[in-house]
């Protein structure tokens, strides 16, 4: 029986997700999910995704589409009635599901999230260029002929005013020392997963 | 002699990147107001607000690190100023959470230590917007203006990230008042009721999900015009981007009919401070501030 009553998922969350260890201190107050700009598109709002954690609810929450609807206003946490950084709790439970293999299909912050990250990390800093028509074509080339036919106008817009260099194709702005860089991120995600509890 | 301040400009600030315009009229002002920005030599991308998919917590600390390590390597004894939003969120927040937490910052310095580098955890990171108000103060704008914005109705947008979690030193979270200053500083009419002023433009996300984070630039652009503005000032790269590029889209899809400028703080105080169009960076406007070339003009 015992066994049946211990809440292991708020204990997972609390070990592993970033800043997890305050999700047993919301109080259901339900402010953050009235601040939230894209409040009415989530699934599960930040007040419903915390009660679920503790009620245990592992696979709908990591599941669920809800925290990418994130868009780091940070209303949420400038509002909480009891200090609750909610937005980085967000990011870490993305980053978990994302870890997990647990994201929706073709989420889209998902797949440009990650775009972002394999972007910045390629050489220190983010190619505006290679990163906008990667976006553009990641739902299939189709696709993205039909985007970069839409988003044409803004294309030019930013090349005339200097805005867009069509040279960042060839490699673009990066660090020097990338690969210092790349080492430290290296390590830093080592570090980061042996402290992992396992589930 | 100028005052020194060590300067992270971000990705979006590179030598034609989206916001390319906010750099060169920040440079304008600087100049003018005797502000050395000394770059951080080989700064890396602070993950923005968006990086969480693939970046753990400690990785996206180790990028801010990483400047905060090089900038006080570089520059010892300068305080360390972003103009971007998120630049300035990401290593202010890095600086405080490592300066919290031991663990983490051994963590991170053993991270570093794979670059060569150590973080001490010596630098204050400010906004250069707190730079101006603190440091210059809004008396000394005002003696700056050469050409006041006489009769241009300015709506000062602040968004999201250069208000929480932080916010500029001394402003309120619901109700943030520089930017009105700044705009009464250089002449122009600030718009005192807009409505939303501290709202979301959808940040990351209008590539993500460019329908709903439409639907909040169009409330945005909505409650200026309604409040009579002529144009926009923020402080943000995104939010500038956000409320100008598309609004040929916006118009599309609701019918409406705005063609309303969107600039930098930097960008009305280079045209009062009397500078040319190309020092303000006017040119860097996909909807052109006719009224802000007229005055440049002059």
């Amino acid at each position: 029986m015992s066994n049946a009553y211990r809440n292991n998922f708020l204990r997972e969350v609390t070990a592993n997700v970033e800043e997890g260890e305050w999700v047993k201190m919301c109080m259901q107050c339900g402010v953050c999910s009235g601040s939230c700009p894209l409040g009415p598109h989530w699934e599960h709002p930040p007040q419903e995704i915390f009660m679920m954690i503790r009620a245990g609810k592992r696979e709908e929450v990591l599941k669920s589409n809800s925290m990418w609807y994130c868009t780091s206003c940070y209303n949420c946490i400038a509002r909480c009635p009891r200090g609750l950084p909610i937005t980085h709790i967000m990011h870490g439970l993305a980053h978990y599901a994302k870890r997990l293999g647990m994201v929706p299909q073709n989420q889209q912050t998902a797949k440009f999230a990650q775009k972002f990250w394999d972007n910045l990390t390629k050489k220190g800093r983010v190619n505006e260029l290679t990163l906008g028509l990667s976006l553009y074509f990641m739902n299939g080339f189709g696709e993205g002929v039909k985007t970069s036919l839409k988003m044409q106008g803004v294309g030019l817009g930013m090349l005339k005013t200097q805005r867009m260099d069509p040279l960042e194709i060839l490699g673009g702005h990066g660090c020097k020392d990338v690969a210092g860089l790349q080492a430290a991120l290296k390590k830093a995600r080592q570090i980061e997963e042996a402290k992992a509890v396992k589930v | 002699m100028a005052k020194q301040y060590s300067f992270y400009p971000g990705c979006s600030s590179q030598k034609k990147a989206s916001s390319y315009n906010q750099l060169r009229s920040t440079q304008t002002i600087c100049q003018e107001l005797g502000i050395q920005l000394n770059e951080i030599s080989d700064w890396n991308c602070c993950s923005a607000s968006i990086g969480y998919c693939g970046g753990g917590e400690l990785p996206r600390l180790v990028l801010s690190a990483r400047n905060l390590a090089l900038s006080e390597k570089e520059h010892p004894g300068q305080d360390l100023v972003a103009t971007c939003a998120a630049c300035w969120l990401a290593t202010r927040e890095a600086q405080e959470r490592l300066e919290h937490d031991p663990q983490l910052k051994t963590e991170a310095n053993e991270a570093l230590k794979e670059a060569g580098l150590t973080f001490k955890g010596e630098k204050k990171v400010r906004h250069l917007v707190e730079v101006l108000i603190e440091d210059v103060g809004y008396d000394e704008i005002r003696k700056h203006v050469k050409k006041p914005l006489k009769g241009i109705k300015i709506a000062g947008y602040v968004g999201c990230q250069t208000n929480r979690p932080f916010g500029i030193v001394g402003e309120s979270f619901e109700n943030p008042v520089y930017l009105d200053k700044m705009i009464d500083a250089v002449g122009a009419e600030p718009i005192t009721n807009y409505q939303k002023k501290v709202a979301c433009c959808g940040g990351a996300l209008m590539f993500s999900e460019p329908e709903k984070s439409q639907a909040l630039v169009k409330d945005i652009l909505e409650a200026a015009h309604d409040a009579g503005a002529d144009m926009l000032v923020t402080p943000c790269p995104v939010c500038q981007m956000n409320t100008e590029v598309y609004q040929s889209f916006i118009n599309k899809k609701y019918g409406t009919n705005f063609n309303m400028p969107s600039v930098y703080y930097s960008t009305i105080m280079s045209v009062a401070f009397g500078k040319t169009a190309k020092e303000a960076a006017l040119d860097g406007q996909m909807i052109r501030a006719k009224q802000l070339e007229e005055v440049a003009a002059r």
